[in-house]
Order: structure tokens, then sequence, then C-alpha cells
């Protein structure tokens, strides 16, 4: 029997809705049925990812025209692997040529494309529509 | 953000009464450790046993204090980390920055 499903989000792009977007990522960790890792882990990394790939879309939205932006979020189960796709209307990124935050790490920024790459086993971003999108995989065992 | 600020002597201990810090929250722990910086209070423990999830935003302001304190000749301890919480850490790399302790007491006496 096929667990395949998909969600669509829209929510303004704020900070304060970090949290609730974080909690659904948890909740479709403990939901896919075939799963053989350590689902707490699973959970907080979905949560982490998504926190970090939507903070990554509010701050780099475009400049405060006043104009209230959003953030749509799709997640699906496809095959056992998780997709994750934050859409924005911001620059993008080449997570290739991101570089591994400093050993030292005494940084304050430039360390969330990292942990989405540390996570996810595939980080892409293209453009789409006028805007962007950070297309995210993880393969379940 | 729900924080306790309690004086111990030389040090100040914060507790972080939140289920998460981060880029929500995290500017606000940053202003936070600031305004006790300007006090003169230059050593610290934040103590996260309440916080379940932490992202690079909340580290970023970990860092942020824990430079500020190092500039004036201080110290920032972190105390109570959850195990996923103290895994960013590790991934990160930054438990390699840090002074972590179990519990804030263990970090008050290592002052």
């Amino acid at each position: 029997m096929s667990d395949n499903f998909e969600i669509d989000i829209k929510v303004p792009n704020q900070t304060r809705y970090l949290s609730l977007i974080g909690k659904i990522g948890e909740d479709i960790a403990n939901t896919i049925r075939r799963y053989c890792g350590d689902r707490l882990d699973l959970a907080y990394q979905v949560n982490l990812v998504l926190t970090e790939a939507m903070s990554n879309a509010i701050q780099h939205a475009p400049g405060a025209s006043g104009e209230e932006h959003q953030i749509h979020i799709n997640i699906a189960i496809i095959n056992d692997n998780l997709h994750i796709k934050v859409y924005d209307r911001g620059q993008g990124f080449d997570p290739s040529a991101l570089p591994e935050p400093d050993a030292k790490g005494l940084e304050e920024g430039g360390r969330g494309i990292f942990i989405i790459q540390s996570i996810m086993d595939s980080v892409t971003c293209h453009k789409d529509n006028g805007g962007h999108v950070i297309e995210m995989i993880k393969y379940l065992p | 953000m729900n924080t306790q600020i309690e004086d111990k002597g030389a040090v100040v201990l914060i507790e972080v009464h939140e289920d998460r810090l981060d880029a929500h929250n995290s500017g606000e722990l940053k202003t936070l450790m600031l305004g006790l910086f300007d006090e003169g209070k230059n050593n610290m423990i934040i103590d996260l046993k309440d916080v379940r999830f932490v992202d690079s935003s909340g580290l970023g302001s970990l860092v942020s204090g824990f430079k500020n304190a190092s500039a004036r000749n201080g110290n920032l301890k972190l105390s109570g980390l959850q195990p996923q919480v103290r895994s960013m850490f590790e991934l990160t790399r930054l438990h390699r920055v840090f002074e972590i302790f179990p519990d804030a007491e263990e970090a008050l006496t290592s002052f």
C-alpha cells in the first residue's frame, strides 16, 4: 500500500510562523509508517530543515515595501522519500558555492544552509516564477 | 522571550524558559545579553534545560554572547543542553568553542 502524500502550506513571511511549520514537519516525520531510523531524530531534523529554509526565505525576501509576501512550502512523501520545497521571492543561492562554517566557529551567521546540507541528501535551488525554490530530498531507510 | 535572570555573585545565570530558540526570538536573547554586558556583567551562564529546539540563529546569538564576553575578559558558558540540542552544537562544531555543563550548578562552580 502506498504511503505517498503531499501538503501545501502558505504562510506570511514572518518568523512567528517558524514554530508552526516546524511542528507540522515533526508531525509528518511521526506519520511516516515505514521508517527504520530514530524517529525522534528525524522529527528534529525535519523541524530544523523547514525552520532553516523558511528563515532563509524570510531573510532574503524583497525589501520593506510594505507589501506582505507569503512563503510557500510543499512537503511530500514520494516512494518513501521526503521531499521539501520552499518557494520565495528572494534572490536564491548556489548551495555548492557555500563554504563550511569555520571550524573555530566564531562567525555568528552562515550555518543555516550548511545544516540543511548536512541533514538532507540532495539540496538544489532554481528559479521559479519570478522567485526561487529550494528543493531538498531525504532518502528514508 | 521568557527568561529568568539571577545574579550569582560574579556570574549572571540566564535561564531560557522557551521551547525554541530560533530566528523568531534569538534577537531578544542577544539584546538581553548586550544589556547585561553594558552593566559590566561579563560572566554568564545560559541555561537551556527548557529549550527543546535550537536553529542556526539561536546558535548565532550564543556565539555573539560568547564573543562579547571574551572581548570583555569574561566568559559565557552553557548548561542543561537536551540531547538533540547538544547534537546541533556537535554538527556545527560549536561544542569545541563553548564550555558545556550538565546543569547550572556545575557551570557556576567552574568560574
